[in-house]
């Protein structure tokens, strides 16, 4: 999993509020909720994701940003000015839409131009401003150019230049690389965001694609029916999600299913039918109640041998944290295996190995009989 | 025989088989366009003789005679009715496509954005027209715009005038009569070229500090430039050329070139003189068009504009 290599931290405003402000907004398209009261802050000079599965309410929260969708209810503040009545074009906000929608009669430049003639610039201005968006996105041997004489990673540099040339308090990116292959999309990913910072512009992005979202955005907005379930760093979404949605939908995760047995400040214990997890932190809850352990494939140790006590990280979780399975499945993906096993109880467990070693000394395979381990600290407790 | 099929098989699917397809349409045109066109120049290059025109090519003891006159494109130049008449021709035939194209273009917008289960039901709508006979919906003209015609009865009847005013046989007739016969044509290519437009694009302009109202200038009018050429072509043309229209509706200031043609071929029976209009007519409008879409072809070379 790729993290964003220079998290920029989140600053306030210079007045202390923050610089976009999202209110109860509510959308509805006849009955059904779109976007169920969101409320959001957004600091200046935030890279801010929305994440979710299609159909989740961000893309309809990202038009009522841009304008082309009123909302049903609540309040948009910019700058602590409220842009709720305003139109597209009265708002201090350009977006890069998905695919890029470039004017396919214009040239690069005038695609580029197109937001400044509406702004009545003189003419040397513009042709000045253009000339600075084309050296920010090198495509500056491209100018007299139609779109379609383009790659897709050009067009979509001219589409960055295209919405930042107003200079706009707020840039709005919808799927910022969903039409571009793999391998373009992750040099892309950390060009986008040396140039969004480079301009300093406060940015939200919508994506679906958790590996875009936590590579470039200083922050993210887990979305799911309508609703914001979880906001925080990208490694705090995945090392702390706060519910069992979270955890599954960003990156993947074993759940396993138990009962709160001890309840002490610094530990809890909970009872699942595969094993008893020791968890060395504390959770809100109440002995007797429901609750799920998650723990991540890449947290899990896999081997023939059962762990010595020493290599556990408090003699605590000794009997804890452990089950016996068999290898039903795996899977070599060069750095790293992903192995499936099938615990006695019946439940299968994802692990993943990073193969450091090149020749690696465990050498498991189908059938095998293993020990999968974990530590306490690694896991988290989802009552929700 | 298996490889023999396979090789035709492979000759239709290939590059033969585009010429094949091609060259259908291309041998009728020769047919029926370029081999009459031909007949009708070498027609307009003879001499009448009395009532009938002498061939150009004569089998004479054992000599060919070619004779070619050039005497009636150099008549047509010093009668200044032709080119009066041609002039005029034009302009009503412009006319005619400007006013189709403002009466068109927002209708095909709006038929463009209505919902797409409506967009049947008026496509349905600018067609009826066509299931009657169009001879019959342009004298229908005449019966409403006469004297005494229904528009002249019912103002009078209502005080708005004292006497009935003169619509029939005039340009307003003339140019009412065309429009209304072309009108679809126009309709029709606007419509196909709007509503495939990617309304992604107007939002885009709007995003970038457009008003709706410059958004239509700025982006829906040039990205439907094709359409409205398409339309204008198809409107202008026959319009150029038209006679029946100009017959019914029109009258002594109305001067068409196909009522010209008439004469000569009918009136007159000077053959020659009446081909020699018509291939005039022809280049006058093959020629500016044959360059405009070069320069468009050139212009949008590549592109999906």
């Amino acid at each position: 999993m790729a993290t964003n290599p220079n998290p920029k931290p989140a600053t306030a405003s210079a007045n202390g509020k923050p610089f976009l402000q999202i209110k109860r907004i509510v959308k509805k398209f006849d009955d059904v909720f779109a976007v169920d009261e969101v409320t959001l802050d957004i600091q200046q000079g935030e890279i801010f994701a929305l994440l979710g599965s299609s159909g989740c309410g961000k893309s309809t929260l990202l038009r009522m940003l841009a304008g082309f969708e009123a909302p049903t209810s609540g309040q948009i503040l910019l700058a602590g000015q409220d842009i709720v009545g305003l139109a597209p074009y009265q708002r201090p906000i350009n977006m890069m839409f998905q695919s890029y929608a470039l004017f396919p009669h214009l040239t690069v430049w005038d695609n580029i131009a197109f937001g400044l003639h509406r702004d009545g610039m003189p003419k040397d201005e513009i042709a000045t401003r253009v000339g600075q968006m084309l050296d920010l996105v090198q495509l500056k041997a491209y100018a007299k150019r139609k779109p379609h004489q383009l790659s897709g990673g050009q067009q979509q540099r001219v589409a960055l230049a295209r919405s930042l040339a107003k200079r706009p308090k707020l840039l709005l990116l919808d799927e910022p690389l969903g039409a571009l292959d793999a391998k373009l999309r992750e040099r892309t990913q950390l060009e986008l965001v040396g140039i969004i910072e480079q301009v300093g512009v406060t940015c939200v992005m919508v994506t679906h694609d958790q590996e875009e979202a936590m590579t470039m955005a200083t922050r993210i907005g887990v979305m799911s029916e309508g609703k914001i379930l979880q906001i925080g760093k990208p490694d705090e979404i995945y090392e702390t999600p706060n519910c069992r949605f979270v955890a599954d939908f960003i990156g993947s995760v074993n759940l396993f299913k138990g009962v709160v047995e001890v309840d002490e400040a610094d530990h809890v214990v909970i009872a699942s039918p595969e094993c008893r997890h020791y968890v060395s932190h504390g959770i809100t809850g109440t002995e007797g109640m429901e609750a799920h352990v998650a723990v991540r494939p890449e947290k899990i140790a896999i081997q023939t041998e059962p762990p010595a006590d020493a290599e556990r990280d408090s003699l605590a979780e000794v009997g804890f944290n452990m089950a016996q399975g068999e290898i039903k499945d795996l899977a070599y993906l060069g750095s790293l295996t992903t192995y499936h096993v099938r615990l006695d109880s019946g439940m299968v467990v994802k692990v993943t190995h990073t193969n450091a070693a090149r020749r690696d000394s465990t050498n498991l395979t189908w059938g095998d009989r293993v020990y999968v381990w974990w530590c306490g600290s690694d896991v988290v407790v989802l009552t929700q | 025989m298996a490889t023999a099929t396979h090789s035709l098989h492979d000759k239709l699917t290939g590059a033969w088989g585009r010429t094949l397809v091609i060259s259908v349409p291309m041998v009728f045109l020769l047919i029926v366009f370029l081999l009459p066109f031909l007949v009708v120049f070498k027609i307009s290059l003879s001499e009448m003789d009395v009532v009938f025109f002498k061939d150009v090519l004569v089998w004479k003891d054992d000599v060919i005679a070619i004779t070619l006159r050039f005497g009636n494109y150099i008549g047509l130049t010093q009668d200044s009715l032709y080119l009066e008449t041609y002039l005029s021709s034009i302009k009503f035939a412009g006319l005619t496509t400007a006013i189709c194209l403002l009466i068109a273009y927002p209708f095909a917008y709006f038929m463009a954005r209505s919902p797409a289960d409506m967009r049947p039901a008026l496509l349905m709508l600018v067609m009826l027209p066509f299931w009657t006979s169009f001879l019959l919906r342009v004298y229908a003209w005449k019966m409403l715009l006469t004297d005494s015609g229904v528009f002249n009865n019912i103002a009078m009847a209502l005080g708005l005038i004292s006497e009935p005013i003169k619509m029939m046989n005039t340009p307003f007739s003339l140019v009412l009569g065309m429009v209304y016969t072309y009108v679809p044509f126009m309709i029709l290519p606007l419509y196909a070229n709007l509503v495939k437009m990617d309304l992604r694009l107007l939002e885009a302009a709007l995003d970038l500090g457009a008003t709706p109202w410059q958004a239509f200038w700025r982006v829906t009018v040039p990205l439907s430039k094709s359409g409205i050429i398409a339309g204008s072509m198809l409107v202008f043309i026959p319009c150029v050329g038209e006679f029946v229209i100009p017959e019914l509706l029109g009258g002594p200031q109305t001067l068409m070139i196909g009522r010209v043609l008439w004469d000569e071929f009918f009136s007159n029976n000077d053959w020659p003189m009446a081909a020699t209009v018509a291939v005039v007519m022809v280049l006058l409008i093959i020629v500016p068009l044959a360059l405009f879409n070069k320069y468009q072809a050139e212009s949008t070379a590549g592109g999906r504009a």
